[in-house]
């Protein structure tokens, strides 16, 4: 064997170094995806705002908006925010059983979420309001849709999860994955938050 | 300004060579016929006049450099560690801030004296012209006198010219080289451009912005005549049999392959530019275009004061 | 249930499109007919196709690179031709709706197909090396941006033999990308070949963001990364921060081709500038994408080959910081000649000025860290002196252009693109050559001839000059770009010393094909069996070349700036551990050649209006997406024992170099027993 020196010790003694850490590196690039989503959300918001008043002689945000059904939609999904928050805390106490409830249950609250956005849609469509009308309209269409898709693909992905907790147990990756999901939707939240504000709200003002 | 006298003719003498290839006369750039088109020479020539003085010493460096350091060259001085100088950093930074500074002057003040939309000051009661963009030609309004022609413009010398553009279709860009500044035209929008011409002639113009399968054929020739001569085209223009009503105007508005022929209407429906505007956004009100605020819109507001 | 597609979309009236058609369809069938022959599907698929090694994933975005480096320059050589001889009444022999085409096709291309496979597959191969990690962050998303980007280039390849491509210009303007204006289906390849591309670009940005922040080797501090590391990271700061805009500006206008909608239409309230403006919100930064990248194998060079440490690293890495956070504030210098008041044009002008300032700093670092050196002026320090001194040209003709009035004349037109050509071909296109010939004995082992590549970059800076020094001419002299056909004569005779610039460019992409191919005939003579071949001054010269599968048996320490350097001068560069540990490295995948794979279906189902085609290829990539995340073993284990057998192999053959070398004529690795 050769003579180690101080350096080569050193690397041995840091073999820890070596491996390195799975779940942060794996955090990590979630929030940069994140941040890459907020830019694309960002940019739709910068769109309706450029556009928020071409009515092109269709119905304005005022006559379209119905306030008090938005707000429900609302309280479904900030409701199944507080029900991830409560999956969590069931990840941490490693409650498997608690963790699948919870899940189901967030599942159903977003479920009731896009649904309800879903009739809006609809109704404004078979009203002759949808988003060929105006670019008012477009814009609308495009970034609360947007928004929503979001949610449909973190259900997919709740659905998948809830099949990963029954299947595998809540192993290390798993506990992983739920975590990211868990930024993902709780991301969305804030993203309707600032929907129903600049939206709805400012709309009907 | 004596200091931009000094740029401007280190700026000449570097494009001597250019010039002098190509030859005045096409090197339409450099040989303006009006003041707008003079003016913005000159901020070119300055401006390269400026870059020369970071440009000269590059260029010297990137060839004395590698010969005196090569490494065959043992007797030269070696520093392998040798990585920072505070005395180069402050040059290195210092000298382009102080170009960009004094080219940030250059731009301020060129930048609001060449503002398309601002008149020329002049004597004389500027010519309105209202331009629209086709596919593949060129429409001119002449609101005063009534007449309206394609693919070709006639103004007085010394006689400021005030354009109205607004396009039938995609975007355009209205130029014509030798007079300076070229201004994008767009369908439901009004932009402005004020050029004059110095010296009588005729002057090439063109589309500069691609529109599809005919913009290469999108090209005119601008006149530059005597006052006299203005009103006997003008009369000549009113001899034409073809007038421009709306009939007239939705066949004009389909697209033609190849250049389309200059073409004379002794009269124009009344308003015609503002109807073609506003066809593009019917529900919206007068103002909606005066939104000077963000980069998303034009600006319609600052030259309104000279309308008439 | 076929939607748009038929017979008439194969465009048989088109000699030039159908040899081309027809040139590469027989090209494909001999590359497949050879691997065939040659029983290699097994070996191209464990391989190379499935791997999720960042080296082998590096190299294969280079060949995507270099093929559509060779379209691009076809549609560049049309055009020359075209508009050398179209003057007068003379129609030369391309018409309207093909030139429109080409020089589309030529922009898109060279920017999102080759400029940025080329980079991308650089940093795969030297980044996680010179930060002494074994891969990076996310080899899974490696392998899938590759087949993303790969997918998306076939996409434009396809447009070539069936159906067209968009006749809009590479930036896609609205309203003319509009249905009304454009109604063919080649606005939509053009769509899809760059949103496909683009979520490709979007997930690389993340990977190397976290490989830079998280895998860099014990001891590497941020101030002691080696500069194209530093220019990596902030490359992809401004892919993930600009691309979602693109994302967004293209969603947009797909819905108002696809469902009616008014973004950006002439009526209903649509904005049209609102579409140049998002374009380039991204566009700008894209700009930056492409050279920082360049910037900094211009800085690994021009140390290396100076045998000198780089002036001023500090100030690097700040003024590449400031022309990250500037180039999001420039935009709208694309379009001064909007009609926007002077005082908006003023803005972007002074911040479009203000961002040469750091970038003319770093010229000088460079010249600084030839000052007083011992330069070798090998291949990779050729094209970094043509870089030095063409780019300052190029980037002076920008200045000029962002002074607003300038603009006003100069916008547009050939001077335009005589500016633009003379920034990205020296300070991205010649910043990737200097990276492949640099870099090239690591990625395979052996290096490339010399004098053939000595001979392809005088044709190609001598061809370059040619090609665009009259395209500044005509640009004073009046002219717009795009013309497929022009009166003026006067123009004439610079367009034909344009062509001969672009046949000059040809011999020069023909020599390097030579260079390749005597390179690779005469491998067993060129190979660089140090690992070292330019007495290297950071980490990934501290591998064999090519490096074993985990780079590095034992992660290096770093202790200094030009970490490699620092050990070979403190003499331990080549000490051994004194024992292996089994290193655990990725499993091949291949989820992201199906995904690939379905996107392209997507996109094509997309243009060609197959919904159905389309929901089952997204469903397809959905459930694969899914089944990929259902696996949590996806990793193997190198066993010491093997990693052991390697690294004697690799210490051997470093002893015998050191037997042939009169001892101090380098540095030499130390004799080393047998473990």
């Amino acid at each position: 064997m050769m003579t180690t020196n101080a350096l080569t010790m050193d690397i041995s003694q840091n073999e820890a170094v070596e491996h390195h850490d799975t779940v942060s590196i794996q955090t990590l690039g979630f929030w940069l995806y994140l941040m890459s989503d907020l830019i694309l959300f960002a940019t739709l918001f910068a769109v309706f705002a450029v556009l928020r008043s071409g009515y092109a002689g269709g119905p304005t945000g005022k006559e379209l908006f119905d306030v008090p059904y938005v707000l429900a939609e609302t309280l479904l999904l900030l409701f199944s925010s507080v029900t991830y928050g409560l999956v969590m805390v069931a990840v941490h106490d490693d409650n498997r059983k608690w963790v699948q409830i919870g899940l189901v249950v967030t599942f159903l609250l977003g479920l009731g979420f896009v649904c309800m956005e879903i009739k809006e849609f609809h109704h404004m469509i078979a009203e002759g309001h949808g988003p060929d009308r105006s670019a008012f309209l477009s814009s609308f269409f495009a970034l609360v849709g947007t928004h929503g898709t979001h949610v449909i693909f973190g259900m997919i992905w709740m659905a998948v999860m809830i099949g990963q907790v029954a299947v595998k147990g809540l192993t290390s990756p798993v506990q992983s994955r739920l975590m990211r999901l868990s930024m993902f939707w709780h991301f969305l939240d804030i993203i309707w938050i600032g929907i129903f504000s600049v939206v709805y709200l400012m709309g009907v003002l | 300004m004596n200091k931009n006298k000094y740029l401007f003719l280190a700026g000449l003498s570097a494009l001597c060579a250019v010039t002098v290839l190509g030859g005045c006369s096409s090197v339409v750039l450099f040989d303006p016929k009006g003041p707008v088109g003079e003016s913005e020479r000159f901020v070119i020539l300055a401006a390269l006049g400026l870059m020369l003085i970071v440009l000269i010493p590059v260029f010297i460096m990137a060839v004395w450099f590698p010969l005196v350091y090569r490494a065959s060259n043992t007797k030269a001085t070696y520093m392998p560690k040798w990585s920072h100088s505070t005395i180069i950093d402050v040059f290195m930074w210092g000298v382009p801030l102080a170009i960009v500074a004094v080219l940030a002057v250059l731009a301020w003040t060129r930048t609001h004296s060449l503002d398309p939309y601002k008149p020329i000051p002049s004597a004389h009661k500027p010519i309105n012209i209202e331009v629209v963009s086709m596919d593949w030609k060129w429409l001119f309004i002449y609101p005063d006198e009534n007449i309206a022609t394609v693919n070709e413009i006639t103004f007085p010398v010394n006689v400021p010219v005030s354009f109205k553009l607004t396009s039938e279709t995609v975007m355009a860009s209205f130029f014509i080289p030798q007079l300076g500044s070229q201004i994008y035209a767009m369908s439901g929008c009004q932009t402005r451009l004020h050029l004059m011409a110095d010296e009588p002639g005729t002057y090439m113009g063109h589309n500069q912005q691609l529109t599809g399968r005919g913009f290469a054929d999108m090209h005119f020739k601008a006149h530059a005549v005597s006052r006299e001569e203005f009103q006997s085209w003008v009369q000549k223009i009113r001899q034409s049999p073809e007038k421009l009503d709306m009939h007239r105007y939705a066949k004009l508005a389909e697209p033609n392959d190849g250049y389309f022929p200059v073409t004379y209407f002794a009269s124009v429906t009344p308003n015609l530019f503002e109807h073609i505007r506003r066809r593009f956004h019917p529900h919206v009100g007068m103002d909606h275009g005066h939104m000077s605020k963000g980069p998303v819109s034009t600006h319609e507001g600052t030259a309104v004061s000279e309308e008439n | 249930m076929f939607g748009k597609l038929s017979l008439s979309a194969i465009p048989f009236d088109s000699l030039i499109t159908m040899s081309a058609v027809v040139g590469a369809g027989v090209m494909g069938l001999v590359i497949l007919g050879l691997i065939t022959y040659y029983r290699k599907w097994a070996y191209l698929y464990t391989e190379w196709l499935t791997s999720l090694d960042h080296k082998k994933i590096g190299i294969m975005y280079i060949i995507l690179a270099l093929v559509m480096l060779l379209r691009g320059f076809s549609d560049a050589i049309l055009m020359r031709s075209q508009q050398a001889i179209a003057v007068g009444g003379a129609m030369g022999f391309l018409s309207a709706d093909h030139f429109n085409q080409i020089f589309s096709a030529h922009g898109t291309i060279m920017i999102i197909f080759m400029a940025m496979p080329f980079m991308v597959g650089l940093m795969n191969i030297v980044v996680p090396q010179q930060i002494g990690a074994r891969d990076v962050a996310f080899p899974f998303l490696n392998s899938l941006s590759l087949w993303l980007t790969t997918a998306a280039a076939v996409l434009i390849m396809v447009s070539l033999g069936y159906g067209e491509f968009s006749k809009a210009g590479w930036s896609g303007y609205a309203p003319l990308t509009e249905q009304e204006f454009s109604p063919g289906v080649g606005v939509d390849y053009w769509i899809w070949g760059l949103q496909i591309a683009g979520v490709g670009t979007t997930l690389t940005g993340i990977n190397f963001l976290v490989t830079i922040l998280k895998m860099r080797a014990p001891g590497m501090k941020l101030m002691q990364m080696p500069l194209f590391v530093w220019t990596t990271f902030f490359t992809m700061v401004l892919v993930v921060w600009a691309f979602p805009v693109l994302t967004v500006d293209l969603a947009l206008l797909t819905l108002d081709r696809y469902l009616g909608m008014h973004f950006f239409t002439t009526t209903l309230g649509g904005n049209q500038m609102l579409y140049t403006n998002l374009f380039w919100t991204w566009g700008h930064p894209e700009v930056y994408i492409l050279i920082l990248p360049a910037f900094g194998i211009f800085s690994e060079v021009v140390a290396t080959f100076s045998k000198k440490r780089l002036f001023g690293y500090t100030t690097m890495v700040y003024a590449t910081a400031v022309i990250t956070v500037l180039s999001f504030s420039v935009w709208l210098h694309h379009f001064f000649t909007m009609g926007a008041s002077p005082y908006v044009n003023l803005f972007f002008g002074i911040a479009t000025m203000l961002i040469a300032i750091p970038t003319g700093v770093k010229i000088f670092n460079w010249l600084f860290t030839m000052y007083r050196g011992r330069i070798t002026l090998a291949s990779p320090m050729y094209w970094t002196l043509a870089f030095i001194v063409t780019f300052a040209i190029g980037g002076s003709s920008g200045v000029m252009m962002s002074i607003p009035p300038a603009d006003f004349v100069l916008h547009n037109s050939l001077f335009l693109i005589a500016h633009f050509h003379n920034v990205l071909i020296p300070g991205a296109l010649f910043g990737l050559f200097a990276g492949f010939y640099y870099w090239f004995p690591k990625a395979v082992g052996f290096s490339l001839r010399e004098d053939w590549g000595k001979r392809a970059f005088w044709c190609w800076l001598i061809g370059f000059y040619l090609a665009f020094a009259p395209l500044y001419v005509l640009g004073f002299m009046g002219m717009p770009r795009r013309l497929v056909h022009y009166v003026n004569l006067s123009w004439h005779p610079w367009l034909i010393v344009a062509a001969l610039g672009a046949a000059v460019i040809a011999l020069g992409i023909l020599a390097q094909g030579i260079q390749l191919f005597l390179s690779i005939k005469e491998r067993k003579a060129l190979t660089d069996s140090t690992g070292d071949p330019w007495d290297g001054r950071t980490l990934e010269w501290m591998t064999s070349s090519p490096p074993p599968e985990y780079n590095f048996a034992k992660v290096p320490v770093v202790q200094d700036i030009d970490a490699f350097m620092d050990m070979k001068e403190r003499g331990v560069a080549y000490q051994r551990p004194d024992h292996y540990n089994d290193i655990e490295m990725p499993k091949n995948a291949v989820h992201g050649l199906i995904i690939g794979g379905l996107s392209f279906v997507f996109g094509f189902a997309m243009i060609w209006y197959l919904w159905w085609l389309a929901i089952l290829a997204g469903l397809g990539m959905l459930f694969t997406v899914i089944a990929r995340s259902m696996d949590d073993d996806t990793h193997y284990i190198i066993p010491a024992a093997e990693v052991v057998r390697i690294e004697n192999e690799r210490y051997r053959q470093l002893e015998s170099i050191a037997n042939r070398r009169p001892t101090g004529e380098r540095t030499v690795p130390e004799p080393v027993p047998e473990m």
